[in-house]
């Protein structure tokens, strides 16, 4: 029994923080919306050129065969920075799923090196989000898997409240040419991917949670209303306070969730979707929270409280909903067992 | 990161379920909060596990324990709850007192009062707050004045459970006359049947005798049941108050019996229940299985010399509000038969569930309020100004 992250987990995950404060700073990230953008290379590129693209894809195609614990650090990360873009479903989902189909060419090696962006359509998403600049798309029709490339598909933009989520609609047609795994293989492929997604939206959602509690603080310590920083009042305490009780039990489950992801069992699927579903409200918890404490200031454009706001709405309902997850959750319970002894379980053997 | 027990786990698991299955008696023990025979009826249990060796599993040998480390203490606490073993009528002691000792006493302390602690021969309540200190911990006016070799322990202590038929008390006393706040405060132990010392029971929510008022005339106790340096007490409380609120007091394992038998509840009333309640049971449970994770997260880290904080005041709001809610919920599917009190009705379903929610309730209020804990969440974790 151990349940901490290696070293080389934790600077992993430190060197992200590190590239996403200086490329994915309040700054650039308003430079980008001054400017219209809604994209932007410098993230991308460094991240890459640490070495992230692949983590999760094998070394055969020249990833790092890493796994969901090591990559679920720097998910959480990504979501601190509201990270936009495709990084996080391409390195964490579309990446394993390219690698298990096998796909020749060329394209799998672009994908982990990370020349090229991989988007993926999951039926449990309306939309594919950074489909334009991908260089393929990964698609299901009748649980199948397709592999389509972007120029093949029509691509409808769908406006999103978060500025920087770039989703589309996407029409295309299914041929025995773009299709890379059939309805069998397809069906735990796409299970594998709705797990992988689910994990690192909801690692993302408690980045989120963790940023708005954080400045929150800041500007509760700076804020003066009565002749006192605002945050000296229990009001503001008590409200930030519940938001990290909210936060900190949401951690050990999302890990755990991540540790044991590879069992594909109805115990590992719920511990995802506990993570999601408790993840997810932390960030709707702390952008709330976040919200009053700026007060006005917080309902503008003038902090950034706007930006997490929006992702933490996106991400909610991204990789299913919280009705979806807590069905999977309530699933879990009423059929398996239940109890002290059954913390780590896994799913019951049927004779 | 991995997440399977070893073989010496698996093995220790099997051993406390073979012990607690030849053991545990087979009617649940009245109450030690209610009766002089029932208090009695949990120390002869307190001395049976002792007996057994399983008094205090993380303790040193020398003290009666089996000195194994914290996975091994969850999952004892584990099949103690599975087993529905009797609740831990010294539990101040134990979980409280105990840890204190071990990292603040003399040796001499430690070989004095950890056996006994262990044994269930000597039963401990905790003598902190007064009528004017609660959550202000630090008014405290309750004094231990310096006569020789001896404290002369005057005051009022009141809310100190389990004093009603305890043995001993640890209590928090000015030492320094002149001192305001949480300096000049010492932590002293004093029997219960010291002379001078009166005990008061008061009647609970739920009309149980299980704490008491404490009034202290000239009680003399030897400077030696000191515990730590003199004016070092607030230092000590908050350590203690830490195991308390952190690790020890609520094993994660409490909720999930709690939240597997509100399953069954609910699955037994399932079709006379409307569809919210299923989403509150799944809550419970996904809230007592939150809990597990986090508790067994902490405790690898500090098998790994981490240590706990502030951390401590995040599972005390966690762990009394799921227990709140989960209560709560039984409650709602009992619906209209949910007031009803077991000895008068013969409905199996009413099992111990309101007892339980009274209970419940005091956890926001108990261990340092859960208002003083979002200060203290807020302050030392997240940095806000004073």
């Amino acid at each position: 029994m151990d349940f901490t992250f290696s070293d080389e987990q934790r600077m992993g995950a430190e060197v992200v923080r590190q590239v996403l404060a200086e490329h994915c700073n309040s700054a650039v990230l308003l430079k980008q919306l001054q400017a219209g953008l809604d994209r932007d290379e410098g993230a991308w590129q460094e991240l890459r050129r640490v070495g992230m693209m692949g983590v999760m894809m094998p070394e055969s195609v020249g990833g790092l065969g890493l796994g969901e614990v090591d990559f679920v650090l720097v998910a959480e990360a990504c979501g601190y920075a509201a990270l936009p873009g495709p990084f996080v479903e391409h390195t964490g989902v579309a990446g394993p799923l390219l690698s298990a189909v096998g796909v020749h060419g060329g394209l799998t090696e672009k994908a982990a090196a990370g020349e090229i962006a991989i988007a993926i359509g999951h039926p449990i998403n309306p939309s594919v989000s950074d489909a334009d600049t991908a260089e393929a798309l990964l698609l299901e029709h009748q649980g199948e898997v397709h592999l389509v490339l972007t120029r093949d598909v029509k691509l409808t933009r769908q406006a999103s409240i978060d500025p920087f989520r770039r989703l589309f609609r996407a029409e295309w047609t299914p041929s025995e040419e773009t299709r890379v795994a059939n309805r069998l293989q397809g069906q735990r492929l796409w299970e594998d991917a709705l797990d992988r997604g689910a994990l690192f939206t909801a690692a993302q959602c408690l980045g989120v949670a963790q940023r708005t509690v954080d400045l929150s603080v800041e500007y509760a310590k700076t804020r003066k209303q009565f002749g006192k920083p605002i945050g000296s009042y229990q009001a503001i305490k008590h409200l930030l306070a519940s938001v990290q009780v909210k936060i900190e039990f949401a951690r050990p489950v999302l890990y755990a969730a991540a540790a044991g992801l590879s069992h594909r069992d109805c115990c590992s699927r719920a511990a995802v979707s506990h993570a999601k579903w408790v993840s997810a409200e932390a960030a709707e918890l702390g952008t709330q929270a976040a919200l009053q404490v700026h007060g006005a200031m917080g309902y503008s454009w003038e902090v950034d409280v706007h930006l997490f706001l929006k992702r933490a709405l996106a991400l909610d309902g991204a990789w299913g909903t919280q009705a979806f997850h807590r069905e999977r959750v309530t699933h879990r319970v009423l059929t398996q067992s239940l109890g002290p002894d059954h913390t780590f379980t896994r799913e019951l053997e049927h004779a | 990161m991995d997440l399977t027990y070893t073989a010496e786990q698996i093995a220790f698991r099997a051993e406390i379920r073979g012990w607690l299955a030849a053991h545990v008696p087979e009617h649940s023990l009245p109450s030690f909060d209610a009766t002089r025979e029932g208090f009695e009826a949990h120390r002869q249990w307190e001395r049976t596990l002792a007996g057994g060796g399983w008094g205090m599993v993380t303790w040193p040998r020398e003290y009666g324990g089996r000195g194994v480390d914290l996975i091994q203490w969850l999952i004892f606490e584990e099949e103690y709850y599975r087993a529905e073993a009797p609740g831990r009528v010294n539990q101040n002691g134990l979980f409280l007192l105990g840890p204190t000792l071990m990292e603040f006493g003399t040796e001499q302390q430690k070989a004095r009062f950890l056996p006994p602690m262990a044994a269930g021969d000597e039963v401990w309540a905790q003598a902190w707050s007064e009528p004017q200190a609660g959550s202000d911990l630090a008014a405290v006016r309750a004094s231990a004045q310096r006569d020789g070799n001896e404290y002369v322990l005057n005051g009022h202590k009141i809310w100190s459970s389990r004093a009603t038929f305890a043995d001993w008390a640890f209590g928090l006393f000015r030492s320094d006359p002149d001192s305001v706040g949480h300096k000049g405060l010492s932590l002293v132990l004093f029997p219960l049947n010291a002379p001078g010392v009166t005990v008061r029971p008061i009647a609970r929510l739920d009309g149980k005798l299980g704490f008491a008022e404490i009034f202290l005339n000239e009680v003399r106790v030897p400077l030696t049941q000191r515990i730590g340096a003199e004016g070092q007490g607030w230092h000590l409380c908050m350590a203690t108050a830490g195991f308390e609120r952190g690790l020890l007091l609520r094993s994660p394992a409490r909720y999930q019996m709690a939240a597997a038998k509100l399953v069954r509840l609910y699955q037994k009333n399932a079709g006379k229940t409307d569809r919210t309640l299923q989403a509150a049971v799944t809550r419970a449970w996904m809230d007592a299985q939150s809990y597990a994770l986090s508790i067994y997260s902490t405790a690898c880290r500090l098998i790994q010399g981490g240590k706990i904080g502030a951390e401590a005041s995040i599972n005390k709001i966690f762990w009394s509000e799921l227990d709140v809610a989960l209560h709560r919920t039984a409650l709602s599917i009992l619906g209209a038969r949910a007031e009803l009190l077991p000895p008068t009705s013969d409905d199996e379903d009413l099992g111990t569930w309101l007892d339980d929610y009274l209970f419940a309730l005091a956890g926001p209020i108990y261990a340092g309020t859960n208002e003083i804990q979002r200060n203290i969440i807020a302050e030392r974790m997240l940095g806000l100004p004073r």
